[in-house]
């Protein structure tokens, strides 16, 4: 099953690499993994999406507690969460197809950032199932490159991350 | 008031009561080893910087203190390589201190340069590059901080020269404060209540203990906890000493090549009580069949073992010491002594399998190695400090030995590290210069490390090395012998090994052999009355085989037993 976890790091040089070898070491499994500073720049946080059953998460996280670089984890699927990704996407654009790329970015309330002969960029933000719905539609299109920022997510309701449980 | 970077360190190890180091020096760690030549400590030069760690791990096995290890950048920290993850497989508290050439230089390539902070990531417990000497002593008050604390381990320090070089001002933090590391100690009252309420109700109980009982400093309460309530106690390789191996209620050994009563013990048991065990796949041989009939109760003080490998019903995270002691202030409610006159069945079966199986071989015309280890028993009267070297050495010194306290059998369990009982009996000898320590070994293992008999030697360490000497790597060839139709591939050290006798001579020991069984016992006497290191050669029986045998996932019924 996927997972959303969401972490709390000491901001200092290392830690991404005592993550990522928690992972490889114990043979987990990392879909996509985002980290920045926050707003105390000691701290940084981190989003891992990570598949597994219950018993190999229960090592994840864990695992992840054990790290002394690590300040705090939580697991977001047993909460009400919210995710986001943004991509980047280049798309060819073609005297036939403009229109309706046009149309398919409107819909999906995306926007057209840069502009060239034969092509458009796309930036988009949304949960993977939108992204996944406007990628099926660009797709048959022909799309030249995509960049994604990985998953970003936050629990709902007023509670921060460091009061969760 | 300003002080180097290296007398920052000797502030430090002053300040966290350190007494002994082994040591290497080298180019990039000089600026310490200067500062080291007029400190107060003991220290130890070794010939090798794994047999360094092997050493400061056998000193901390033995006397509960932190080891501590000073070497060199480049490859004098790769060397260390061997011995921090043998540390950390078995939750020794270690403090490895690597030189590095200068911060200026660092990703350069240079000279003896080496990433050993990402070398060592995946087998420390923790480690630290000194980027700012402002952070020095913060990092060494951490460091050994976590390797004492919580699941103990081993922590590296790397150290650039600029930053043993450069002066600043000293300052020792009283307290430390890690915001992602609080290692829960109390197990939760909860917990502990609803596992009297399993023990209480439980007709065949069964201690599973490991070596976490012996790095709290559990044994007293395991054993007031085990008499109290008549709960057998089998212990895993980590845990002999834990439990005294001569009580009537000691099952010895479980697992791989345990006793037919402590596995059969496992199969038929209905409660399960692991004290600072994890399950590792040498206990448990095939997991699915692994005490098919028992509920389990988890006592550990690392939430990560819980449930790694076996579904636990009742789990108690904390300090084992402090639940065992919780457990039993609680039990003086409880009308214990009719729960463990309750338990008479069940002790008599496994008085029956006792019966059935013990522990036993022929002594024939030839030294059978385990007649070689029950003599020493019998000769030291389980009070001698054993460390072992990895095969069917340490296997027999299991088996054959009773230990009857903590901190008195030395052995690589996790990693299985050939090469460590030498630099391990060195580090042992020196925790306890008075007491008698004796390496066992095989002819293969003792040749990992056999240059620190120049060690011993040179501080006249009087470690006894006993050799059983059976011209294989007795175990590879054991499982070629079962496993692979006895095609004997690279295992065969016959002939072309040196004269070991000799060999302790070259050194400056002493160089004895046994070749008959009736000469077993004088040896062993003249070894022990020698004040200075010994080697013994014992030949030994070329195919003996350490049995009973559970082959590698098969259920712990399964035993071979000849």
């Amino acid at each position: 099953m996927r997972h959303v976890i969401t972490l709390l790091v000491e901001n200092e040089f290392g830690v991404l690499a005592r993550i990522a070898g928690l992972f490889s070491g114990r043979g987990f499994n990392i879909e996509c993994l985002s980290v920045a500073e926050t707003l105390d720049p000691a701290v940084s946080t981190m989003t891992i999406v990570t598949r597994g059953d219950d018993q190999i998460i229960e090592q994840v996280l864990k695992q992840l507690n054990k790290l002394i670089s690590i300040i705090k984890v939580v697991d977001l699927i047993d909460k009400d969460f919210v995710e986001r990704e943004m991509i980047l996407v280049k798309v060819l654009a073609t005297e036939k197809t403009r229109e309706e790329i046009l149309r398919i970015v409107d819909i999906f309330r995306g926007k057209v950032i840069d502009v060239g002969a034969k092509t458009y960029t796309i930036e988009i933000t949304g949960d993977e199932k939108k992204i996944d719905a406007l990628l099926s539609l660009l797709k048959p299109l022909g799309i030249k490159e995509l960049v994604r920022t990985g998953r970003v997510a936050m629990s709902r309701g007023s509670k921060a991350m460091t009061e969760l449980t | 008031m300003k002080k180097t970077g290296s007398q920052i360190i000797v502030e430090c190890l002053k300040k966290e009561g350190v007494d002994t180091l082994f040591n290497y020096p080298g180019g990039a760690v000089l600026p310490l080893f200067d500062e080291l030549s007029s400190a107060p400590f003991h220290q130890v030069l070794v010939r090798h910087e794994q047999a360094a760690v092997h050493a400061a791990d056998g000193y901390a096995r033995a006397s509960g203190k932190v080891g501590v290890v000073v070497v060199t950048s480049g490859p004098g920290a790769t060397n260390t390589v061997t011995g921090i993850a043998t540390a950390y497989m078995d939750s020794i508290p270690i403090v490895i201190l690597t030189g590095q050439i200068p911060t200026s230089l660092i990703g350069n390539d240079a000279f003896q340069e080496a990433d050993i902070v990402g070398i060592t990531r995946p087998c420390t417990k923790h480690n630290y590059l000194v980027k700012e000497l402002k952070d020095l002593s913060r990092i060494l008050k951490e460091a050994f901080y976590i390797a004492r604390s919580g699941r103990p381990g081993p922590v590296l320090v790397d150290l650039p020269k600029d930053i043993l070089v450069d002066s600043a001002e000293f300052k020792y933090p009283e307290k430390v404060s890690i915001r992602g590391y609080r290692p829960t100690l109390e197990g939760h009252p909860g917990q502990i209540q609803r596992a009297i309420h399993l023990i209480l109700k439980s007709k065949r109980p069964l201690l599973y203990v490991g070596g976490g009982v012996i790095s709290s400093n559990a044994s007293k309460e395991l054993f007031h906890l085990s008499e109290k309530l008549g709960i057998p106690v089998t212990m895993t390789l980590m845990g002999l000493g834990g439990f005294p191996g001569n009580h009537p209620l000691s099952l010895g050994m479980l697992g791989m090549h345990g006793t037919y009563r402590a596995n059969m013990a496992v199969m038929e048991s209905d409660l399960l009580i692991a004290v600072g065990a994890r399950f590792d796949d040498r206990v448990t041989g095939k997991l699915e069949s692994f005490a098919p009939q028992a509920r389990v109760i988890h006592i550990d003080i690392d939430p990560t073992s819980i449930s790694k490998n076996v579904r636990v019903d009742l789990p108690i995270v904390g300090d084992c010491k402090r639940i065992l002691s919780k457990i039993l202030s609680l039990l003086e409610k409880e009308e214990t002594p009719s729960f463990r006159g309750g338990l008479h069945k069940w002790h008599r079966q496994i008085e029956s399998w006792k019966a059935i199986y013990d522990m036993n071989y022929q002594q024939e015309q030839i030294i059978k190695p385990q007649y070689v280890i029950e003599k020493m028993d019998e000769l030291t009267g389980g009070e001698a400090i054993l460390t072992t070297e990895v095969g069917q050495n340490q296997m027999w010194a299991a088996q054959y030995y009773k230990y009857l306290k903590p901190r008195t059998f030395l052995t690589s369990g996790g990693l299985g590290t050939m090469g460590y009982g030498l630099p391990a009996a060195i580090g042992a000898q020196v925790a306890f210069p008075n007491r008698l320590v004796i390496g066992i070994s095989g002819d293969g293992s003792f040749q990992m490390n056999s240059q620190e008999l120049a060690t011993a030697v040179q501080y006249r360490l009087p470690i006894k090395v006993a050799i059983l000497n059976n011209g294989y790597l007795g175990m590879v060839r054991q499982w070629q012998e079962f496993f692979y139709g006895k095609r004997y591939a690279s295992s065969s050290l016959e002939g072309i090994s040196p004269d070991f006798v000799k060999l302790a001579e070259a050194y400056g020991a002493v160089g004895l052999r046994a070749t008959k069984p009736e000469e077993v016992v004088p040896v062993l006497k003249k070894a022990f009355s020698i004040p200075e290191p010994v080697v013994i050669d014992f030949v030994i029986d070329p195919e003996e085989n350490v049995y009973p045998m559970v082959p590698a996932g098969e259920p712990l019924n399964q035993m071979r037993l000849v």
